[in-house]
């Protein structure tokens, strides 16, 4: 093995990836919490993961212009490098859409109607679980998993669907709902959204594996088109599937 | 049809078998990078397609190699008109120990240019060709020893080019020379392929990915792969590729 450092270097840029989006977790599990529980201090923490995760993505561009500067990667590698300076990008939009989701705590009491939404914690768990599996394949090299994610993305736009629906008809219902209702469509929004990044995350993994770049109109088996979060009929039939439960809010207490 | 067309070609010194049954074509007013690990070739490989490989004793060629379609290798060939028509510049200049002028018109002397008008011509052109002209036309008579390494290097480009060659090999040409005087070197071969088919073996491999169209790659006297430079850096089909232009072998 030669050029020991700089593979030292490409292996340290993973860790750093990863580490990133250990911190756009937890930026959106406790936003969605703080949202659910109306918690101000979890909100504030959040804010704070806010200038973290800004720095992270600092950390990782200067790494990855270093990595060009000093030791010219081509191919695999410099695939790699710009698949880092990509998807950061995501990595920062996906925190910044936890502390949105966060900021929308201060609704006041929830109406009885919202406690019975109970899709958002389970469109927050799938979209978690997307951004988990997008590094996760990044990490692995695995462009078969990555693309996996674009069917999963379905599921999540067919939630994001089903929340805002039911959230109009509560607003209707009553327009003193209108604030909650219009903060739990921009939570789904924003979840559904935190979905389509992990799969520009995938993207970025198929083009890193292979070198090809996919057609957008082509990487989802649906009709979709890209840009699109209301999904079409046929979409809405689709079953949701379970997940892999590490998202739990404990609803009864609230 | 490609202008050189190289096949099953075995190169051997003594019992070295240098190169294994290479097959390569090579595209006409392009310009051709062979890249590889010491040892692998590069070097042998482009000096059998002037023949410059006549001159070690050791050496035995099987295989063909047709340049326009005339195979260098075939009976009736006379050498020095190969090497009149596919011309050579080496990894170190090596200017004749004479004047800038008497280096240029050396070789067309021979070839039986007497005329000095028609001598004087071929220096202006050549050393304009090789983006030399402005820096010595006025010290032609000036031995060549007095030149700057990046000089003598364009000096020994033009002294191949006096020639008219049709195809021009290089064998490291910028190896010996600093970033400026290698810049210049890149940016004259990008110029000199509008008018001529150049090969160029280098080991810097970024040099091969700023000036070169197609790129070979040789290991242990084998092609491993030739194919649109770009492509060959951003994704190449062979893992050794891969593995050698990344830096983790060789």
């Amino acid at each position: 093995m030669t050029r020991v450092r700089y593979t030292e270097e490409l292996e340290q840029l993973d860790r750093e990836i990863v580490q990133m989006g250990e911190t756009a977790k937890d930026m959106v599990r406790k936003g969605v919490q703080a949202f659910l529980t109306s918690d101000v201090a979890l909100r504030d923490e959040v804010v704070r993961l806010d200038l973290d995760i800004y720095r992270q993505e600092q950390m990782v561009e200067k790494h990855c212009i270093e990595l060009v500067a000093l030791h010219q990667p081509v191919a695999s590698d410099l695939r790699t490098v710009t698949t880092c300076l990509k998807i950061i990008t995501d990595l920062n939009r996906i925190g910044r859409y936890g502390r949105d989701i966060a900021e929308l705590s201060d609704h006041g009491d929830l109406d009885s109607s919202f406690r019975r939404i109970v899709t958002v914690p389970l469109m927050a768990e799938l979209s978690m679980a997307m951004v988990t599996d997008s590094i996760a394949a990044f990490v692995a090299r695995d462009d078969r998993a990555a693309r996996e994610l674009f069917a999963r993305d379905d599921e999540v736009d067919s939630l994001w669907n089903t929340i805002f629906r039911e959230s109009l008809t509560y607003m209707i219902e009553d327009p003193r709902n209108i604030t909650a209702g219009t903060h739990f469509i921009l939570v789904a929004r924003y979840l559904e959204r935190i979905a389509d990044h992990s799969c520009n995350i995938g993207d970025r993994v198929m083009f890193m594996v292979t070198g090809a770049r996919l057609d957008p109109y082509a990487r989802k088996g649906s009709s979709h088109k890209p840009g699109h979060a209301a999904p079409s009929d046929d979409d809405r039939e689709r079953k949701v599937t379970s997940t892999d439960g590490y998202y739990t809010i404990p609803l009864d207490e609230k | 049809m490609s202008q050189i067309e190289v096949r099953d070609l075995n190169v051997w010194f003594d019992k070295n078998h240098a190169l294994k049954n290479v097959n390569m074509d090579i595209e006409g007013k392009r310009i051709t990078a062979i890249i590889g690990p010491s040892g692998c070739g590069k070097s042998t490989f482009i000096r059998t397609i002037n023949r410059m490989n006549d001159t070690i004793p050791s050496c035995s060629v099987k295989g063909s190699i047709k340049v326009d379609g005339n195979d260098l290798y075939g009976e009736d060939i006379d050498v020095t008109q190969i090497r009149k028509r596919i011309g050579m510049v080496f990894q170190k200049p090596n200017p004749f120990p004479k004047s800038i002028y008497e280096n240029i018109v050396f070789a067309p002397r021979i070839h039986g240019v007497r005329d000095r008008k028609a001598l004087d011509a071929i220096v202006e052109r050549s050393l304009r060709r090789a983006a030399l002209w402005d820096e010595v036309k006025d010290r032609l008579d000036k031995s060549a020893y007095n030149l700057s390494g990046g000089q003598q290097q364009r000096l020994c480009i033009a002294r191949a080019l006096a020639v008219e060659p049709e195809i021009v090999l290089f064998d490291e040409p910028c190896s010996a020379l600093d970033p400026i005087a290698t810049a210049k070197i890149e940016d004259l071969l990008i110029d000199l392929k509008n008018d001529y088919t150049v090969v160029i073996v280098t080991h810097n491999m970024q040099q091969a990915a700023r000036v070169a169209d197609t790129t070979a790659f040789f290991y242990l006297g084998e092609l491993i792969e030739h194919g649109d430079t770009q492509r060959l850096f951003e994704k190449p089909d062979e893992k050794l590729t891969e593995q050698y232009i990344t830096g983790r072998m060789g």
